[in-house]
């Protein structure tokens, strides 16, 4: 008797855990005709209690050194790497080709890795000692933004997913992912593998669903600070921006296209999420001139 | 010798630099106490314990138990040390002196509208008077938090002063509640404010707010007394309460206690711990040094 | 007036031995040098032993590499740098430097314990500071790979091609990975040699470079003595030298380049000045004064071992600072509980002593604790010394040992000008609670690394190197890789 499979059943990922959506409402995407599962289609509480968990695990993320956050980057890349096979066949379940979903694989681990190592660098490059007038020290460095609302680009099952996400996570900040409506298997997946890692539970917070529904709620929510949308739809670029006004939520669009290609990732997709803070401090003048700062 | 008619200006106490406490807390933590050395520390640490219940449910069936653990503890093994005192209500005083009437274990009580200290100076006298009236060896007093926020130095210290009095022949603990200090200058500070004061011992909190007792907080305390030491020759004790629940961590408190002021102080006329699950953690850890078996809870009396 | 009040520090209660345990560390009797990912026996046949400062006893022998040897390596890492190293494509070499990252920390205990039973480092120290230390270097070299194009602003960053590499043997594995990290992560392949004393832990490291595939050549790992490191230096096909060492031999090395197209940096000596205010908060100042001096035995080229203490809060200083030293423990470096280890050498204590006699014979005045001694091996007590001036020997020459000399200032100007006042600069402490102060001290200091209320605090992002001549080029942080590229 050939052995009986114990099927995958995919929730959403809040605050370290796995609940299932409190709608209690699913959908179905599909690769031609064959069903791809019951996926949770998240309702706008749904990410409601996500900025809840995310505002809370700001402080446990922001507060890490640097090097530490690069370290548990670059476990989520080891861990990714060592369940390549299962994210390939997701892929391919999803319509990828064998040769595409691999390639698309390793990329993201690549690209993981590339946005780990600017965790305890960016900093070197974006700041400033600036030679001012008065005598005093003072210096330009980037903080975290906080809580931002990613939205995945619709058609990259995986390497879209990470391409959103490791620059916000770089630069320190907690994110509420909306995963690709078409292909979501991955994003639930790799909820798995943040959960294995130390990446305090809150800081990512995957949902999947309709951006029909979510979109909205995603850019209007008054405690989200920034907006990372991936597409080239106008009219929800139009809308992102327009619920962005009232706490001047601040927007970046990407085409989400060209995953691939070198120009795709940068310190500069860092810079998007990060604030300038700008300090001084009176440097007293004591046995003459000497250097200055 | 001492200089205690001339009170300094507490507005000018030394800085404390909290990063730089962390570096000498790491290093005390790195140290390792094993074998015989981990044996006699957990003895002095046995020895050093207030054992103490404060609830609003405490009754006298319960304060009867807790005596009767002090009394107990140690009885399986002669050799071990009883613990220094029982710390309890002011209410329960008279109970537990007849209770520990035939130990050497003192009885010491909370006082001055304890925990919060927002009340008169009279109600906190009266309260005193309740303990010491009732035999208490030690009166642990609260400082007055909100007047040192104000600035009223003056007003603390002589709230202090004032309660020492009517302690009578008892030693005076004063607690700082240093988890609403905000820093470790504030800590400094109202140590100073305590120690020129009179106390007889600075105690770190009462236990009812999170944090409680901490290696920084103590570390900074220390160096208080150690500075008043040099200065006036007054020895004063140090208590640290609250959130030591393991001996590993109690180890790491005497070993600090060990490096800042030395042989001297490692007796429980100079340093306690405030505690109630920490006596049974310090049996366990003695049994394992004797037998070399990890212990289990199970084996030792919950009172 | 009675007597002062005294605190004792005997031995109420004293601390049971605590080793670490070492049987599960792994050492060959023998090591042959590592060229072309290969153990090869070097050409003189010739190897020399390396012994425990602790206990004096032989841990092992290690070859004596002569000028064929170090052709051989750099041959290996030419062709290597050829053939592979600039060929990979950036993050793929940055994977193996990640991987050499990982693998350091999976092997920390026992790097940690050779480090100190082949140099008589505290293990507190070795497994605390040096060896995570190290592993970050590699953490974070290895994530610059691909991403040199940010690091310098309209300008196309290329490796050198082979970088020669000589390292000191007061903090063996963290000076290897200082210098092999920026080099590799920059795109160049190395020859590197360990100082004579502490081969051992670079030749684990060999092991590790072993285990992470990296492609033979890329590293070259050769132990040997001045004659060894004369030959790397006088190589024709190196074109970086990298020394982190005494200030003498750093000249000599500067001066065996001239005429030639090798770029160098060098990480000397350094007499640095430790500078506490009235106002500063004392107790941690002192913590760090201790830390300054007395920790890894003193043998730190950024050692505070110039002590300034404003005149006002003198001698309330020194009380703390004697009463700091007194529960000191100098021992086995295998003790957990142990502070100050053995001295390096038996060459080394012997320069230490005569400083310390110098000092005596100067007429200052001598304090040490009191902590027993072991019988075997080579110690030294935390020392200090009062009463000297600017210009004391024991103040001017550089001791590389837990000897501090103390003077007092009275005004900022004064401490300023005595601090600059030698031809060293690598480093400087400054303790005050004003923060306009702080910025006055540290931007007037003419030193690489201000350390303000705070001391010898290193990691990976922070850049590390001297003015003057305690050297040039920076280790550490953005800054780090320059000295590794062309543009």
């Amino acid at each position: 008797m050939d052995r009986v499979e114990i099927l995958k059943t995919y929730k959403i990922y809040i605050g370290g855990a796995f609940p299932r959506t409190e709608s209690g409402r699913y959908y179905t995407p599909v690769n031609g005709t064959k069903q791809l599962g019951n996926i949770c289609l998240s309702s706008r509480k749904d990410f409601r209690n996500s900025v809840v968990a995310a505002r809370k695990a700001c402080g446990k993320w922001a507060g890490k050194s640097a090097a530490n956050r690069s370290q548990i980057m670059y476990r989520i890349a080891e861990i990714l790497e060592g369940r390549k096979t299962q994210f390939i066949a997701e892929l391919e379940l999803q319509g990828n080709s064998k040769a595409k979903a691999e390639k698309e694989v390793l990329a993201s681990i690549d690209r993981f890795i590339y946005y780990a190592g600017w965790c305890d660098k960016f900093s070197q490059v974006f700041s400033s000692v600036n030679p001012v007038a008065s005598s005093h020290f003072n210096f330009t460095s980037p903080e975290p933004m906080g809580v931002i609302s990613v939205c995945a680009p619709e058609g990259s099952g995986l390497l879209g997913l990470v391409n959103a996400i490791a620059p916000v996570l770089a630069g320190g900040n907690t994110c509420v992912v909306l995963a690709s409506e078409s292909m979501p298997l991955c994003a639930i997946t790799f909820a798995e593998v943040l959960n294995a890692s130390d990446v305090p539970g809150g800081t990512v917070n995957i949902l999947t669903g309709k951006r029909s529904e979510l979109l909205e709620h995603m850019a209007s929510h008054m405690d989200v600070n920034g907006f990372s949308y991936s597409g080239t739809d106008k009219e929800e670029i139009k809308k992102v921006k327009e619920c962005a006004v009232e706490n001047l939520k601040r927007v970046s669009v990407f085409d989400g296209n060209n995953l691939l290609s070198a120009d795709n990732h940068s310190p500069y997709f860092i810079d998007e999420f990060v604030e300038m803070k700008t300090t001084w401090h009176p440097i007293e003048k004591i046995a003459g001139a000497g250097s200055g700062y | 010798m001492g200089k205690l008619n001339e009170l300094p200006d507490f507005r000018l106490t030394p800085r404390v630099d909290q990063v730089g406490v962390g570096d000498r807390i790491a290093r005390i933590q790195s140290r390792s106490v094993k074998k015989a050395s981990k044996l006699q520390g957990l003895k002095m640490i046995l020895n050093m314990i207030d054992l103490t219940t404060l609830e609003g449910a405490d009754t006298f069936g319960k304060v009867q138990q807790l005596c009767n653990k002090a009394r107990f503890l140690h009885i399986s093994n002669p050799d071990l040390p009883t613990v220094a005192a029982v710390c309890v209500y002011p209410n329960f005083v008279a109970q537990a002196k007849k209770e520990l009437l035939t130990t050497k274990i003192k009885v010491a009580a909370v006082a001055t509208a304890f925990p919060a200290g927002q009340s008169s100076m009279d109600v906190k006298i009266t309260d005193t008077k309740l303990a010491v009236d009732g035999g208490a060896d030690e009166v642990d007093m609260v400082i007055s938090r909100g007047r040192f926020h104000q600035g009223e130095y003056n007003y603390v210290i002589d709230e202090i002063a004032a309660v020492k009095e009517a302690c009578g022949k008892a030693r005076l603990k004063v607690i700082l509640e240093t988890g609403e200090l905000g820093s470790l200058d504030k800590v400094r500070r109202a140590s100073d404010i305590a120690l020129y004061a009179g106390a007889d011992f600075i105690k770190t909190s009462t236990g009812k707010i999170n944090p409680a007792a901490t290696l920084p907080v103590t570390c900074v305390m220390l160096e208080a007394i150690r500075d008043y030491f040099y200065e006036t020759g007054t020895m004063v004790g140090m208590k640290p309460a609250g959130g030591i629940s393991n001996s590993k961590l109690a180890l790491q408190y005497l070993m600090l206690v060990k490096e800042t002021l030395g042989d001297a102080w490692l007796s429980n006329k100079w340093f306690r711990y405030g505690a109630s699950s920490l006596a049974n953690d310090v049996l366990m850890q003695i049994e394992k040094q004797k037998t070399g078996i990890y212990q289990s809870k199970d084996y030792f009396s919950k009172d | 007036m009675g007597k002062s009040p005294t605190l004792e520090f005997d031995s109420k209660w004293d601390l049971s031995p605590a080793p670490e345990s070492t049987d599960h560390i792994n050492l060959k009797k023998r090591y042959d040098l590592f060229i072309g990912g290969k153990w090869v026996k070097p050409e003189s046949n010739k190897y020399f032993k390396t012994i425990n400062p602790a206990t004096e006893k032989v841990l092992a022998e290690v070859a004596e590499g002569n000028e064929k040897d170090i052709d051989k390596a750099v041959k290996a890492a030419r062709r290597a740098y050829k053939e592979v190293w600039s060929k990979m494509a950036p993050g793929e070499r940055g994977k193996y430097i990640y991987r050499i990252a990982r693998l350091i920390q999976e092997r920390a205990r026992e790097f940690a314990v050779i480090e100190s039973m082949d140099g008589g480092k505290a293990i507190r120290e070795s497994r605390d500071v040096d060896i995570p230390l190290a592993a970050g270097h590699f953490f974070y070299y290895a994530g610059w790979t691909d991403k040199l194009q940010y690091a310098f602003p309209n300008r196309k960053a290329e490796p050198l091609g082979v970088a020669g590499q000589i390292i000191p043997w007061n903090f063996p594995l963290l000076m290897a990975a200082w210098k092999i990290a920026p080099a590799l992560a920059t795109g160049n392949t190395v020859v590197i040699k360990s100082a004579e004393t502490t081969p051992l832990t670079l030749l684990k490291l060999a092991e590790v470079i072993e285990a992470s595939g990296l492609p033979p050549g890329v590293v070259n790992i050769v132990s040997g003595a001045g004659a060894t490191g004369a030959a790397i230096v006088n190589h024709p096909d190196i074109d970086k030298i990298a020394f982190t060492g005494s200030t003498g031999v750093g000249k000599i090395i500067q001066r065996a380049v001239v005429g030639t197209h090798k770029k160098t940096t060098l990480e000397l000596g350094g007499k640095a000045a430790n500078i506490i205010f009235e106002d500063a908060p004392l107790d941690q100042a002192v913590e760090g004064i201790i830390n300054g001096i007395y920790f890894n035995q003193g043998h730190v080229c950024c050692a505070g071992s110039r002590l300034f203490i404003q005149e006002s809060v003198n001698d309330i200083v020194l009380r703390k600072l004697k009463d700091r030293m007194k529960s000191l423990i100098v021992g086995d470096p295998l003790d957990k509980n142990t502070d100050i280890g053995a001295i390096n050498s038996k060459e080394q204590l012997g320069t230490i002593n005569k400083y310390i006699k110098v000092g005596n014979d100067e007429g200052a005045t001598m304090y040490q604790n009191s902590c027993p001694l072991p019988k075997k091996g080579f110690w030294c007590r935390p020392t200090l010394f009062t009463d000297v001036s600017q210009s004391s020997r024991i103040v001017q020459e550089e001791i590389f040992g837990p000897v501090l000399a103390v003077q007092t200032f009275r005004t900022a100007d004064e401490v300023i000008a005595k601090a600059n006042n030698s031809p060293y600069g690598l480093s400087a402490g400054v303790w005050t609670d004003k923060g306009s102060k702080i910025f006055n001290l540290t931007s007037q200091m003419k030193a690489g690394i201000v350390w303000a209320n705070t001391y010898n605090k290193f990691d990976p992002t922070s850049p590390f190197g001297g003015y003057k001549e305690s050297g040039f080029g920076r280790e550490g942080g953005l800054h780090g890789l320059k000295p590794y590229l062309k543009f």
